[in-house]
């Protein structure tokens, strides 16, 4: 676990930028995009104790918010629980102040990326980008597809080969993939879409 | 089944159920047709977007789940099977519902209409709400001395926005349980399959599906029950220890209740065999 940042609030926020109003903190942008208060949290820890991914963390959740409350933008955008979370709302559900814990995760996540801050678990992201090629070109997930884009990123050829195998043993994984017919509507929509070469 | 009505649905996929678990699928349709509920499949339907869209960007992920739904016609619920798929199609709804500019200008986009007041549900709610008394109905082998866990995965009720709905816990039980199975209260039915982690970072994901084998082995379960695809393929992928307890898709248990024949279709798509409950199943019978 990495120690914490002395107490810091960045000069110029991406708020500021986006909006020109200055003065929102972290947790009020935060609170504003997840629509979740998180500042309700007490730290009892009901979220760390639940997680069942606490162990591949680098901050428990409650951490997180914490880090969020302090306004550590740069240290809770980095880190990797917010990759690592997969949005079960294990949390969520068992926090005795309601905090939507996931949601917040979402956000901080969509704000990593539209920052651009380095991410804390660079293979996660590798995989949600290929899905998104395979969306883009299909409309739909071509898992086999996506799967090869992935090792190709990664470099991990050899990495779960007899799971792969199998899968594709039994027709699991189809070679060709099963396509929206409109694909021209569904390519328009990545207008949008982050891209890395930025 | 021939003096029962026959109800029309719009019917969402999914990607999972189109291609990896095509038997869930097949087997859904199955069940649905004997019990004359009938699922049309979305024309040109496309992903809903999954984590991915969510994960990297709003706008794409609501757009993805909002052409979806312009595409279903209006006075017929959408179904879907797959959770995530679920949670997505009714989030963006919600979300099109409060923000009617954004709805406005997807419209203009696809000249199509969004009706915001659509039914989404799950099959399993098709079921509790129309189904009941048709599965009695129209049951052909018993399920009794099946001891299988119910395993919901973490999407079917625990989102808060989803939960607000309808709650699907111990639905999984009643129409399982109507059909002679034994639910095995005692094991880790609702702890997460590790999602896309398990294509990731399986090194995560293999100890938390070990646990959730191991407590199932320990209550003595015949096999598990998915309401999820994603799930049926993780614990199934990502268990390696000896104890190799088959995983259902929930529709197959119901489908082969109601007599459905073409079973050997789906299951030998499965990695762990799940041919000796089944006959066990017809042994007891």
């Amino acid at each position: 676990m990495s120690i914490a940042q002395p107490l810091r609030h960045d000069v110029v926020t991406p708020y500021l930028e986006k909006t020109g109003k200055p003065g929102l903190s972290l947790a009020a942008e935060v609170k504003e995009q997840s629509g979740t208060d998180l500042f309700r949290c007490y730290q009892c820890r009901s979220c760390g104790n639940g997680c069942p991914f606490v162990q591949a963390m680098d901050y428990t959740p409650n951490q997180v918010l914490r880090l969020v409350q302090f306004g550590m933008r740069r240290e809770v955008l980095s880190c990797k629980t917010i990759w690592i979370c997969v949005g079960c709302h294990t949390c969520s559900s068992q926090c005795p102040m309601s905090i939507d814990i996931a949601s917040v995760m979402d956000t901080l996540r969509l704000m990593a990326v539209e920052e651009g801050v380095a991410i804390g678990k660079p293979n996660i992201i590798d995989f949600h980008e290929e899905v998104l090629r395979s969306l883009e070109k299909y409309g739909r997930a071509h898992k086999l597809g996506i799967m090869l884009g992935y090792k190709r990123q990664t470099g991990r050829w050899l990495k779960d080969l007899d799971v792969g195998l199998k899968m594709l043993a039994k027709r699991k994984l189809d070679l060709i993939p099963s396509r929206v017919r409109d694909v021209k509507e569904i390519t328009e929509l990545f207008q949008c879409y982050w891209r890395e070469s930025a | 089944m021939n003096d029962v009505r026959q109800l029309d649905f719009s019917y969402f996929p999914g990607c999972s159920l189109a291609t990896t678990a095509a038997e869930s699928n097949r087997s859904m349709m199955q069940a649905a047709r004997i019990l004359g509920l009938n699922l049309i499949e979305l024309e040109d339907w496309n992903c809903c977007g999954s984590s991915s869209a969510q994960t990297m960007c709003k706008n794409l992920s609501l757009a993805m789940a909002a052409r979806n739904l312009s595409l279903a016609p209006a006075g017929r619920p959408l179904v879907a099977m797959c959770p995530r798929c679920l949670h997505y199609l009714r989030s963006a709804q919600e979300c099109l519902k409060a923000e009617v500019e954004t709805r406005e200008a997807l419209e203009e986009k696809w000249r199509r209409p969004i009706t915001t007041d659509l039914e989404i549900i799950h099959f399993m709610e098709v079921l509790a709400r129309y189904g009941l008394d048709r599965l009695q109905a129209n049951a052909r082998r018993s399920l009794k001395g099946m001891r299988y866990v119910p395993y919901y995965g973490c999407t079917l009720f625990r989102p808060p926005r989803l939960a607000k709905e309808k709650y699907f816990q111990g639905e999984m039980e009643n129409i399982l349980g109507a059909l002679g199975a034994e639910a095995v209260p005692d094991a880790l039915s609702y702890r997460c399959c590790g999602s896309f982690l398990s294509a990731t970072d399986p090194e995560i994901v293999t100890p938390l599906v070990q646990e959730i084998i191991a407590s199932a082995a320990a209550a003595k379960a015949d096999c598990l029950v998915t309401a999820c695809a994603m799930c049926q393929l993780n614990l199934e992928m990502r268990n390696t220890s000896k104890a190799k307890i088959p995983i259902f898709h929930f529709s197959e248990i119901l489908a082969l209740a109601l007599g459905a024949e073409d079973y050997e279709e789906w299951f030998i798509r499965h990695l762990v065999d799940p041919r000796p409950v089944i006959r066990k199943l017809s042994r007891a019978a």
